[in-house]
């Protein structure tokens, strides 16, 4: 295996222009949403909205406005697959369509998916979606295919303000250490790293931010699906065992009561 | 906020809706029958005879509702033989690998039974070879056998949608025990209706079986609620009041009618699985990821 690598997206220069979904969408020739037509939010200046099957990068617009409009406070951020140390979506994939690669990241092998939409409601970011052209479930492959030619990942070679950064994951954390030693020395006392090695042992796509995860549309204390398997299992059997038992002991009394 | 509502809906619809509870039914009567097979002393052989009629033919449609529902149906095959590697493909701790594996086996199980009762039915033909597998051992290993793989299909659903990161879903460990007592009440009471003129010991057993899941099933769904919490506030509204139809109607109204009129209490018990599966799935799958 060589080196594990990932990206460090600083929240704080993203300008929001979109140039890594974009890049993504070119590089992974994944098509346009309902044939090309403008489809509009409504709600947001944001109308990508989410990451889906079609959308592996989706620059968040976090759109915050006093009730009378006259203060108003943007923040924006890069979401993509996670590509987690402990990955949910690979656990419980039923077929080993998921893999981890040699680069430490998280990929579907899209031949072998067969779109029973397991790792959809396992992934805690809700990052996977099905891909309306291949009817498999499909997310970022952190460019599987350039790393392998040794380039970088398609978005973070767009982006135009460093704000998605690729590299080795060592690396990067000392980038983005640095980078929160900065901002606090600036004043902003609220950055932090969110994806450090207390989730899901490390997120392999780990954020800067200056909020609570929760603003940015994360989890605050992601869990692996898998983690609930036991006890889910033992209530189960519990209760198949009570009835089990139930209809035995009825089978019995009603064989003692017979005259 | 749990952090179960930054996650995505799977898109599990009616399709699995109607697994959930055709499996319930086909798991239930199994083990109904099985246990009657062991432990009845041969006092009970309607109740066998058509346990495993009803465990087949519910279990019949349940594979293709699941092939249906793959994006891909014609790669189910991935599920047991791995497609790049070759060899056989198994995940223990994925819910649906050893789903699919314990329906197969318990597909293998439900047929050879309904052979052998079958065959025990009509001693004439080429059938009455299968008789042979309700005597002795024989008898006795498939029980066993099909009767844990019976429990296993009537509960792992609900194990399923426990291993997620969903609203509701993953928010209690009881799905699997609802979806349990569910089976056994559903299961009975289908009985129950095809055997309205069987014997009468049966019937007793299957009386006393119907009752004591649906008032576990009550009290299990009461401790869901309480488990829930503050989750539990996405039932507010339409998905609420069908909850409230299923424990009314489905468990309460039949447990007070169930003496006078019997068919009819049966026949609600059966429609309240239909309804609960439908609430626990649904009512999740409404609730789309959380934007910012």
């Amino acid at each position: 295996m060589t080196e594990p690598v990932g990206f460090f997206t600083d929240t704080t220069v993203c300008i929001g222009c979109k140039a890594c979904e974009v890049a993504c969408k070119q590089w992974n020739e994944l098509g346009a949403t309902a044939g090309g037509q403008n489809e509009l939010s409504g709600m947001s200046y944001d109308n990508t909205r989410r990451l889906d099957g079609e959308h592996w990068r989706h620059v968040k617009f976090i759109e915050q406005f006093s009730p009378d409009r006259s203060e108003a406070r943007w923040l924006m951020m890069s979401d993509v697959c996670k590509h987690c140390v402990q990955a949910g979506c690979l656990e419980v994939c039923p077929v080993g369509a998921i893999v981890r690669t040699e680069f430490d990241t998280v990929v579907i092998q899209s031949d072998a998916c067969i779109g029973c939409r397991a790792c959809l409601p396992a992934c805690p970011f809700g990052v996977i979606d099905i891909n309306p052209v291949t009817h498999t479930a499909q997310k970022c492959t952190l460019c599987y295919d350039r790393l392998q030619a040794g380039l970088v990942p398609a978005c973070a070679q767009a982006c135009p303000t460093a704000s998605i950064q690729f590299g080795p994951i060592a690396d990067l954390k000392k980038r983005a250490a640095a980078r929160v030693e900065q901002l606090h020395a600036q004043g902003e006392k609220r950055a932090y790293i969110y994806g450090d090695e207390s989730i899901l042992g490390g997120l392999n796509a780990f954020y800067l931010l200056v909020d609570k995860p929760e603003v940015y549309g994360l989890p605050s204390a992601p869990a692996l699906p898998t983690k609930r398997l036991w006890l889910s299992s033992l209530f189960t059997a519990a209760g198949a065992t009570l009835m089990g038992l139930f209809g035995l002991i009825s089978l019995r009394t009603r064989r003692e009561n017979k005259p | 906020m749990s952090d179960t509502f930054f996650s995505a809906p799977a898109h599990w619809h009616w399709l699995v809706v109607l697994y959930f509870f055709l499996g319930g039914i086909a798991g239930g009567s199994y083990a109904l029958a099985a246990l009657v097979t062991l432990f009845g002393r041969g006092a009970h052989r309607t109740l066998e005879r058509v346990g495993y009629h009803v465990a087949f033919f519910a279990l019949l449609p349940c594979p293709a509702l699941l092939i249906a529902d793959l994006d891909r149906p014609e790669r189910f095959w991935h599920l047991f033989w791995m497609s790049q590697r070759g060899g056989p493909m198994f995940k223990w701790w994925s819910p649906i690998s050893i789903g699919s594996w314990a329906l197969l086996a318990f597909g293998v199980f439900a047929t050879l039974s309904l052979l052998a009762v079958r065959g025990e039915h009509h001693p004439t033909g080429w059938l009455q070879v299968f008789a042979l597998l309700r005597r002795g051992l024989a008898g006795k290993i498939i029980a066993v056998f099909g009767g844990f793989l019976a429990l296993f299909t009537a509960g792992y659903t609900g194990v399923l949608l426990s291993v997620t990161n969903r609203p509701i879903w993953a928010d209690t460990p009881l799905l699997g025990l609802l979806f349990a007592l569910s089976a056994a009440a559903t299961s009975s009471a289908v009985l129950l209706i095809l055997l309205r003129r069987g014997e009468t010991a049966s019937r007793a057993w299957l009386e006393r079986m119907e009752r004591a899941s649906a008032a576990l099933e009550l009290g299990a769904l009461a401790l869901l609620v309480v488990w829930l919490g503050p989750v539990s506030r996405v039932w507010f509204g339409v998905w609420g009041l069908a909850l409230l139809g299923f424990a009314l109607g489905g468990i309460v109204v039949p447990l007070v009618i169930a003496r006078r009129a019997a068919v009819l209490a049966s026949a609600l018990l059966v429609a309240g699985g239909l309804v609960l599966r439908a609430v626990i799935v649904l009512s999740s799958e409404a609730i789309p990821k959380t934007g910012v």
